[in-house]
């Protein structure tokens, strides 16, 4: 059985409050909380100068642009010192000619990769793997999106699910598979009889009382 | 501290931020006059808060004797 004491802290839940912190980062003290009013994208990588981890944040990089103008921010997290972090975003500058915008947790005690439920004992015990958490501007968790070590993130997709949820804040609807900027959005379904009956004469793009869709 | 060097002197982000509070700002008009993120200057303020350097008043933050010592000091010695 195992002894509630040392066992791992439940992992983070979508539609409740991103679990606050105070962590060291490149940007110097930061806490969670001290981003509200801006959308986040918390991502964790698992090291400092290795190759995928290096492609994806230039990959950040190439985005931050288009995130800020989304009003959405950046963190960065591995388990490595914050002298690492300065050291490899240097080396990226020199090597690539990129700089990065955004802060770099320095989780060295696991601290946050723990509350967040980012280490997978399974690929490493020492690394986090490839997490993303999309956390509103008002500090509620949104989506989270999980990657093996070996798997570099993609970025359109990060930037489509940051639109969806985006349209869904504003307008009150559901973003159907594959959805981009500019197509029908979902209505979300009745939930009374009455209002079940009523969706058919709606201007709609109308399959059945559940099942409708509209341009914005 | 982040914001403050074992030496006492100011990081190059807590010196920008610190240099902007001329007069009394809130954390966001600050970021804007500061030309920095609001998470930072909200991070900067807690820290240089912390070691007495700036205050809460009346329509935001503004830099106690502590702070413009510090603030000069830096400006002679640069």
């Amino acid at each position: 059985m195992t002894d509630p004491s040392t066992a791992a802290p439940a992992a983070p839940r979508l539609g409740a409050p991103a679990p606050d912190f105070e962590a060291e980062t490149t940007h110097g003290r930061l806490r969670l909380s001290d981003f509200l009013g801006s959308y986040v994208i918390l991502f964790s990588h698992p090291a400092d100068f290795t190759p995928v981890c290096t492609t994806e944040f230039l990959a950040f990089a190439e985005i931050a642009p288009q995130l800020k103008q989304r009003g959405v921010e950046l963190i960065g997290l591995s388990i490595d010192s914050v002298y690492a972090h300065i050291a490899w975003v240097k080396n990226i500058k020199e090597k690539f000619g990129v700089d990065i915008p955004f802060p770099v947790i320095a989780d060295l005690n696991k601290e946050v990769a723990t509350r967040y439920g980012m280490m997978m004992p399974g690929e490493s015990k020492t690394e986090t793997s490839r997490c993303v958490f999309i956390i509103d501007d008002k500090g509620m968790l949104r989506a989270m999106i999980y990657y093996p070590l070996t798997t570099g993130r993609n970025m359109l997709e990060i930037l489509r699910v940051i639109d969806a949820l985006k349209t869904t804040d504003q307008h009150g609807v559901g973003t159907p598979a594959n959805w981009q900027p500019g197509d029908p959005v979902i209505m979300p379904a009745p939930r009374t009889v009455e209002d079940a009956d009523a969706r058919k004469g709606q201007k709609l793009d109308y399959v059945d009382w559940y099942f409708a869709k509209k341009k914005l | 501290m982040a914001c403050i060097n074992p030496d006492g002197t100011l990081s190059v982000v807590a010196h920008r931020v610190l240099s902007a509070l001329t007069r009394p700002l809130a954390p966001e008009a600050l970021a804007q006059e500061a030309g920095v993120p609001l998470y930072r200057v909200r991070g900067t303020l807690r820290e240089t808060g912390a070691a007495g350097l700036i205050e809460q008043v009346e329509g935001g933050y503004l830099l106690t004797d502590k702070g413009r010592e510090v603030l000069e000091l830096a400006e002679v010695e640069a």
